[in-house]
């Protein structure tokens, strides 16, 4: 269950706020009484000469495009430029073990009985309790005040799993595509869903950046972005991309039966084949709450250039994602990572060279990763998140 | 009559009055002469015996000697205002019987008497009145049957007798459709229905009738399985008997009937996730990242239902959590991914039969299975069974609304039920075979996949359990008895439908 409220906020110090910005930051004052007692690491993408005004009292450091190349030097290429994709280096530089990312155009929602959603602290909820991957409760979250798994919900299932991701959604300006966009330009998301779930085993999601906050002790070299924006040929995907890296390394393992020899227990079904999706590390994604208020409209227009590529490579990425899987010996995230890589070059680098460059990239993202952030001895197990 | 209609009001016991002059009355109000049909079919008197004194009164007598008005009394005022009002009184028990009957004269001249008001008056169990409902031949009219839905069965299993709060309660969604009301083989008190509806009962001699010997045990809640069986239409709801309606969390009530119907036609959309939840839902959309391939979704074939109030645990939470009631109005319907096994409830549940219908069987029974949902799971094996076929046939499956309200009947028993509740283990030995299972490529159809279902079952789980071989002896029972009874049904009545069309074609051609 998750633990009762302490006085004092949650995870003080123990997570840290990420803010891509090109802007400016005055949504900040919306949030100051969520977000003021922690430390935010703001990363400034575009031209470094100009000064992002930061609110006063908040306790946050910042890094424009000159920090970023003098802390990683010629590593440096991995982060995007000119996309919020190069928020993922906030996750790489931050030494706390949560971080929860949130764009500059997205404010404080009001939920139907009109009080302001504290987001910050419904993700800590979502985080500090467990997920349910292998079983699909049909009353979403179990550990929810007033809910609980239903009738026929195994008891060997019950404790759950560690919880990684927790995916939070958005009111007014939903997440749409560029030709959603064109097609429904007034559509405003208004529906308000009070729940929370977890993203079954096996199941791929769109994750978006806009409202996310995610262990980062457990997954974080697994959230990186992509190679994104200005010189790339491709633009928005960068959450999407993360997301999926981020879902298959997350798959939980459910029995190894040894007389089968196969570790690989997963399932997968598509296509005539079954395949089987392995993940040593047992972790949980959670959607749903919170709600934040998205106040920008992109221009459609200059999404659906960005977006292009993206549309026509996603029919690929996604067959590739579903029919992907891990060796045993890839045991901690980094190798599953790299291991990810290896196979974006073999079957993507044909549907583009761009997945050749995204491929090295992602490799150079995780010698950066260690480079700032020097591995403990042994394998990263994961253990219990919870929090009594 | 005049002398019994004293314009004083006086508290004299009317009702001895009313036996004694009740030849009086009966030759009065039959003077009143047969009636006109009024509103609603009923019948209203006409005709000025009956009528004069309260006419006068009401009017104003006019004196033929004197030529002019006598102004109406205080008390014939009142009686008027309240026969403005006589739609919104509740009871009129209070008021004397002489009063009533003058109520009762103004209501009818006046043409106000509905259904409603008819019980009002029935209601203060004046005898004169009742005397004159009868001699006047007022009859409380039928709630009409109106036709029905051609595509629509809903089947309730009813394991308690008394089902008319249930059916009234339901009335205005249920009224459109046929219902297939099976009662449970066990349960000896015969079941009240209110009228107007078009529903057919089905008891322990029906299903002895029709299916003579069968392993399948059709008791409790299983005894709907029959109604998916013997229906013939392509949709079936299915609700438990102690679900009312639900009110959404702007207050309106739901129409589960019509939201099941609207999850079975829009498409679902398993094989990638959608965060805004059901993208063809008003107001949402698939969100950016999903691939546009796969935004035409595969037909929905089973629509599962939630539960307000009293939420459907298994016995260990209901004892543990004996208070908790589940207020939560999740306003979403999702699509449950491809793969991913859930526990689908039997309480508020909508499928295709014409597909669906082979593999929603009661296959699974609990060695102590009881009246109470939390005794069985037989539903809960039925969905695995379900979204495993369905995975493999390339079909959808949906989870949210439609809300129903549970009512508390069963919350208190739960302990009892722990004794010997074998339940608990029983999900931790069946999940895991259903997400390892992988059907053959012979599998072409929901038969082929229940049988080779069937024989899997009995090979990996029934050595664990004998419940196992014995719900796999029930999957092929099943499917032998949708090919004698299910199918046919569907294929009687287009053959019958077939009949009668040639008839009137040939009847029509002579013309």
């Amino acid at each position: 269950m998750a633990p009762s409220h302490a006085p004092q906020p949650l995870l003080k110090d123990e997570l840290d706020i990420v803010i891509p910005t090109i802007r400016n930051l005055d949504f900040l004052e919306m949030w100051r009484p969520f977000f003021q007692p922690y430390h935010l690491i703001i990363v400034q993408d575009g031209d470094p000469s100009k000064t992002i005004r930061v609110p006063e009292g908040f306790d946050y450091e910042l890094y424009n495009r000159n920090d970023i190349n003098r802390i990683l030097g010629p590593r440096a290429a991995c982060i995007s430029f000119k996309d919020s994709a190069c928020r993922c280096f906030g996750y790489m530089v931050s030494k706390k073990k949560y971080i929860y990312t949130i764009d500059d155009d997205c404010f404080v929602a009001k939920d139907p009985s009109g009080k302001d959603i504290n987001a910050l602290e419904q993700h800590i909820k979502n985080l500090l309790s467990p997920s349910t991957p292998f079983f699909f409760n049909t009353l979403y979250d179990p550990y929810r005040d007033g809910a609980d798994f239903v009738r026929g919900y195994p008891f060997s299932l019950r404790e759950g799993v560690p919880t990684a991701v927790s995916h939070g959604l958005w009111l007014n300006i939903p997440d749409y595509d560029a030709p959603t966009q064109l097609v429904k330009p007034l559509e405003r998301n208004n529906r308000y869903v009070d729940a929370i779930l977890t993203i079954p085993k096996g199941t791929l999601f769109p994750m978006c950046g806009m409202n996310l906050a995610f262990d980062r002790e457990l997954i974080g070299p697994a959230m990186y972005f992509g190679l994104m924006g200005d010189g790339q040929p491709i633009g928005r995907y960068d959450d999407m991309w993360a997301g999926w890296c981020t879902k298959l390394g997350s798959y939980a393992q459910i029995t190894a039966d040894p007389i089968d020899g196969s570790e690989q227990l997963g399932v997968c079904i598509l296509y005539d084949e079954m395949q089987v999706i392995t993940d040593h590390l047992g972790l949980g994604v959670k959607t749903g709450l919170p709600y934040i208020w998205h106040s920008k409209a992109s221009n459609p227009f200059v999404n659906l250039k960005k977006e292009y590529n993206g549309i026509f490579w996603q029919e690929e990425l996604i067959p590739f994602f579903q029919s992907t899987s891990l060796p045993k010996e890839a045991n901690t995230v980094q190798k599953c990572y790299l291991e990810l890589a290896k196979q974006v070059r073999a079957k993507l680098g044909k549907v583009d060279g761009y997945f050749n460059k995204l491929a090295d990239s992602m490799v150079t993202w995780i010698e950066a990763w260690d480079q700032l952030n020097p591995p403990k001895g042994g394998v990263a197990t994961a253990n219990g998140a919870l929090k009594k | 009559m005049r002398g019994s209609r004293s314009s004083s009001p006086g508290f004299v016991r009317p009702c001895q009055r009313c036996r004694q002059a009740s030849a009086n009355t009966k030759r009065a109000w039959v003077a009143g002469g047969a009636g006109i049909e009024g509103q609603r079919g009923v019948v209203q008197p006409r005709g000025r015996g009956a009528l004069l004194p309260a006419e006068a009164d009401i009017k104003g007598a006019r004196d033929p000697d004197l030529g002019q008005m006598r102004p109406p009394s205080l008390l014939s005022l009142t009686l008027d205002s309240a026969l403005l009002r006589i739609a919104h009184i509740a009871d009129l028990s209070n008021l004397p019987d002489h009063l009533v009957i003058d109520l009762f004269r103004r209501t009818l001249s006046a043409g106000k008497l509905t259904e409603k008001v008819l019980k009002l008056f029935l209601a203060t169990g004046c005898e004169e009145i009742i005397l004159a409902v009868k001699l006047l031949n007022i009859k409380q009219p039928l709630v009409p049957v109106l036709p029905t839905n051609k595509e629509v069965d809903i089947v309730i299993a009813a394991l308690q007798p008394n089902l008319a709060t249930f059916f009234e309660a339901w009335r205005p969604f249920f009224s459109r459709f046929h219902i297939i009301v099976v009662k449970d083989p066990e349960l000896a008190e015969d079941l009240q229905i209110p009228s107007g509806f078009d529903f057919k009962v089905y008891t322990k001699s029906d299903i002895d009738g029709l299916l003579g010997a069968t392993s399948i045990n059709f008791s409790g809640h299983s005894c709907r399985y029959f109604g998916y069986l013997i229906s013939h239409k392509k949709y079936v709801i299915s609700i438990d008997d102690n679900c009312l309606p639900a009110k959404d969390a702007g207050g309106l009530t739901v129409d589960a009937v019509h939201q099941h119907m609207v999850n079975l036609k829009t498409p679902a959309t398993p094989f990638f996730f959608n965060t805004l939840y059901d993208p063809f839902r008003k107001g949402a959309d698939f969100v950016r990242g999903y691939p546009f391939s796969l935004r035409e979704g595969v037909e929905c074939m089973l629509s599962c239902g939630l539960w307000l109030h009293n939420a459907d645990y298994d016995p260990m939470t209901h004892v543990v959590k004996r208070n908790q009631r589940n207020t939560t109005y999740v306003d979403a319907v999702m699509t449950v991914p491809l793969g991913a096994m859930m526990p689908v409830s039997g309480i508020n549940v909508a499928f295709n039969r014409d597909v669906l219908g082979p593999v929603m069987f009661p296959g699974l029974r609990l060695r102590k299975e009881g009246k109470h949902r939390w005794d069985t799971l037989e539903d809960v094996f039925n969905g695995l069974c379900a979204k495993v076929v369905c995975d493999r046939m390339g079909y959808g499956v949906k989870t949210g609304l439609p809300y129903v309200m549970r009512s508390d009947a069963e919350a208190g028993k739960a302990l009892e039920s722990l004794k010997e509740w074998e339940g608990v283990k029983v999900m931790d030995d069946v999940l895991p075979f259903f997400q390892t299972l992988k059907l053959s490529k012979d599998a072409v159809t929901v038969e082929d996949c229940v049988k080779e279902l069937a024989s899997i079952v009995r090979d990996k789980l029934g050595p664990q359990n004998a419940i196992f071989t014995k719900a796999a002896d029930a999957m092929v029972e099943w499917i032998n008895l949708w090919k004698s009874h299910g199918a046919q049904s569907a294929l009687i009545w287009s053959d019958a439908c077939y009949r009668v069309s040639i008839i009137v074609r040939n009847t029509c051609f002579h013309f």
